[in-house]
């Protein structure tokens, strides 16, 4: 529990950085408290293990956006050929040359000296660059035309009942 | 809070959608709206395969935004029972009407030709289905699911060749491995060439105070999870009564001449488990994943070549097409059920039929003749195979005559002191003692799922009870289930869902109630149930109990017909004569 706590601070943080216009990003970067140098992502440890519940996207979108809502979450369980079919587990990797912040032209998803990606809402434009970037598919445009992103606050890890989902520790990349 | 009624018209083609705030708030959404959209829909003596009959599929205020309320009711006219026709699924159907944005579906009318209904959001396609008409319910899936989008959120509910035939007991298979199974809901879609519904949506649901739905959710969640109530349906499944059922001897065996079967470890939970599960599935929003998958693997050649079906299994599939037919190995048990899969059959009831005509074939009632040739007999899996395939293709007027349901055949052939039906409805599998019987006479849908008086048997085994607090119990559950079922919650979940947690979780959306509210809408329910019911004919003074209940030793000893019957006489009374 007290992990999932830091991790939801860390994403709260994030969060903040997101609702707060930015306009001079370098000055708020040197003031985050950057404590450990590490990062939390999330993973995949057992996608075999997966029986369709979608809690995890619940979890998903009720702690970020306080909705009940599958296209407000990030993390997105899917069919292949029905429920007969495996599921597929689609996470952010937080990856550590982020091909969705390379891609987007306005600036709006930004990667931070920790390795994150934050998303400024004010300055995205909808063009759904990030969304073709990812290969995974793991950010998508909402019904807003804005990027639905993982903050790796590890929500849906508490509410997957059969431990398909780590949140793991890794370290801070350079920025 | 959504409070749409999505209305479709096959005849005309046309669709539209009513605010209907009233319906809801006084009969809180599930099966309270649904009965009273059926009183609505449905006039006194409507032929129940005709265009005049509704469909009505309908969810409730806690579907998709609380853990395990996951089921879908649908309501209509049954044409098995010719009274009313209740049954309920899970799957991902609850979870698509929400995001549509549709708390209930009303389907009127009669298609011109083979179609299916697609609906995405707010709109609604009524599509041409005459290439798939006559494709089994498994591959109608696999088809529609190329051709509609939705991926990952949607429902697909379909009908294989049973429903298109009219076997009165045909079902509708509700994505792959979940079925409004019961009462012939099937039939009433065929009736209408309705071959499928394809539901998705993109909606999200606002709840009023954020914190506190929160605090709500995971509170339920935790108590699915990490307390025991569901620890049954998690493990092993349904299917663990086998063993239990077997050993007390309640578990129905050869068409109830028996309440124990010797060869019970070979189909029991634990074997299934042992041998042939590989998978566990969850309705979307249920943590639990009581969905059990069996790999039936079987060579068709001597050079290692297999094919492999999965089949879901549970309880009562088991009993039906297990124990009932005196099928002795899991294999042939999975074998039925997937021919049961495919057709669009509802298992229990096609499990039932098939061992009324092996006695009445054994007793001479019927002969090789009216089977053309199939032979009918206990652990027969080649013979009832085929005789379930000849069910649908009714060669014959004996065929045709088991797929209108056992109480029909009996009366035409004879046998009706082992023709297992109770309220027209071919019954479960507990020969648990005298409040089985009763709870599935009285229940408005004749189902051991109305009140669970079986539940009340077990109970009076470990703490003696008379008659009355026999039929007390099953009144409180009539009533209880009645709010439940328009949440519409889990059965599996009621003890998630104390009254507590309902009145908690109702408020987090905004519905607030009071213990006494609740308990007067579970009454009202239960009593608009019963005017449908008294309406077309029901008539609980005069409903057939089969002789056999009370000739074979059950869990509690023999029953005896005087016990039944003063239980049914406390239960009129305290219901005010019904």
């Amino acid at each position: 529990m007290p992990e999932i706590q830091a991790a939801i601070r860390a994403a709260e943080e994030t969060k903040k950085a997101e609702a707060s216009p930015v306009l001079k990003p370098a000055a708020k970067d040197a003031a985050a408290p950057i404590k450990s140098k590490k990062r939390r992502r999330l993973k995949v440890a057992h996608p075999e293990r997966c029986i369709g519940c979608l809690g995890c996207m619940f979890a998903c979108s009720r702690t970020r956006t306080g909705t009940v809502s599958l296209q407000n979450s990030a993390i997105k369980i899917q069919t292949q050929g029905g429920i007969e079919g495996d599921f597929r587990v689609v996470v952010c990797r937080g990856c550590e040359d982020p091909p969705c912040a390379r891609a987007c032209p306005t600036g709006a998803l930004e990667k931070r000296p920790d390795g994150r990606v934050v998303f400024h809402k004010d300055i995205c434009t909808g063009c759904g660059s990030c969304e073709k970037a990812c290969l995974v598919g793991a950010i998508t445009l909402g019904k807003e035309k804005k990027p639905v992103k993982c903050i790796h606050c590890g929500a849906c890890v508490e509410f997957c009942p059969h431990g398909v989902l780590k949140l793991e520790e890794i370290p801070a990349s350079g920025g | 809070m959504l409070r749409k009624v999505l209305y479709i018209d096959l005849s005309k083609g046309e669709s539209w959608v009513e605010e209907r705030h009233e319906l809801f708030e006084n009969w809180m959404g599930g099966t309270g709206v649904g009965i009273r959209l059926l009183q609505e829909e449905c006039p006194a003596g409507t032929d129940p395969l005709s265009p005049g009959a509704p469909i009505i599929l309908s969810i409730g205020p806690l579907n998709g935004i609380f853990p395990v309320a996951t089921k879908t009711v649908a309501t209509f006219k049954s044409p098995l029972t010719g009274e009313l026709g209740e049954s309920y699924a899970g799957g991902r159907l609850s979870l698509a009407l929400r995001f549509a944005g549709h708390e209930a579906v009303v389907i009127r009318g009669q298609a011109g030709r083979p179609s299916y209904i697609s609906i995405n959001d707010g709109e609604v396609k009524i599509k041409d289905a005459t290439s798939i008409w006559g494709i089994d319910a498994q591959t109608t899936g696999v088809i529609l699911r190329d051709r509609e989008s939705g991926v990952g959120r949607r429902s697909i509910i379909r009908i294989g060749p049973a429903g298109e035939a009219l076997v009165r007991y045909a079902g509708v298979v509700v994505d792959t491995y979940r079925h409004f199974g019961r009462l012939g809901l099937g039939a009433v879609f065929g009736s209408k060439k309705l071959k499928a519904l394809v539901v998705s949506g993109t909606e999200t649901v606002d709840v009023p105070d954020v914190k506190r739905y929160k605090e709500v959710y995971n509170r339920l969640y935790k108590t699915a999870v990490q307390t025991d109530v569901m620890e049954k349906y998690h493990d092993i499944g349904t299917s663990v009564n086998i063993n239990v059922l077997n050993w007390l001897k309640g578990l129905p065996t050869k068409n109830f001449l028996l309440s124990s079967f010797p060869e019970g470890e070979n189909i029991s939970g634990e074997m299934f488990a042992e041998k042939h599960l590989f998978r566990r599935l969850s309705c979307a929003g249920c943590p639990i994943g009581c969905v059990h998958i069996a790999a039936l693997k079987t060579a068709f050649s001597t050079h290692h070549e297999f094919e492999v079906r999965k089949v879901s299994y549970d309880y009562e599939p088991i009993y039906s097409l297990g124990s009932n037919l005196g099928v002795g190995e899991a294999e042939g048990v999975l074998q039925l059920i997937d021919v049961c899969e495919r057709l669009g059959l509802d298992v229990m009831s096609a499990g039932v039929v098939l061992s009324w005509a092996t006695e009445a074939l054994e007793k001479g009632l019927i002969t090789r003749k009216e089977t053309m040739d199939v032979p009918l007999q206990w652990n027969g899996v080649e013979g009832y195979t085929r005789a379930l395939e000849n069910i649908v293709k009714a060669p014959n007027e004996f065929y045709a005559a088991l797929g209108k349901g056992v109480d029909y055949a009996a009366k035409k052939y004879g046998g009706l002191e082992y023709a297992m039906t109770l309220g027209g409805n071919e019954v479960s599998g507990y020969h648990t003692g005298p409040a089985s019987i009763v709870g599935q006479l009285v229940g408005v849908r004749h189902s051991h799922l109305d009140n669970a008086g079986y539940a009340v048997d077990q109970k009076a085994v470990k703490k003696p009870m008379d008659a009355e607090m026999m039929v007390d119990e099953i009144i409180k559950e009539d009533n209880s289930r009645g709010i439940f079922n328009s949440l519409v919650g889990c059965l599996f979940a009621r003890g998630v869902y104390t009254e507590e947690n309902i009145i908690d979780s109702l408020g987090a959306v905004g519905i607030i109630k009071t213990k006494e509210d609740l308990q007067d809408l579970g009454k009202r329910i239960f009593e608009e149930k019963y005017k449908f019911k008294v309406q077309e004919g029901f008539d609980l003074s005069r409903a057939r109990i089969p002789r056999r209940f009370y000739e074979t030793v059950s869990a509690a000893g023999l029953v005896k017909p005087e016990t039944v019957e003063e239980m049914l006489r406390l239960y009129r009374k305290k219901r005010g004569g019904s």
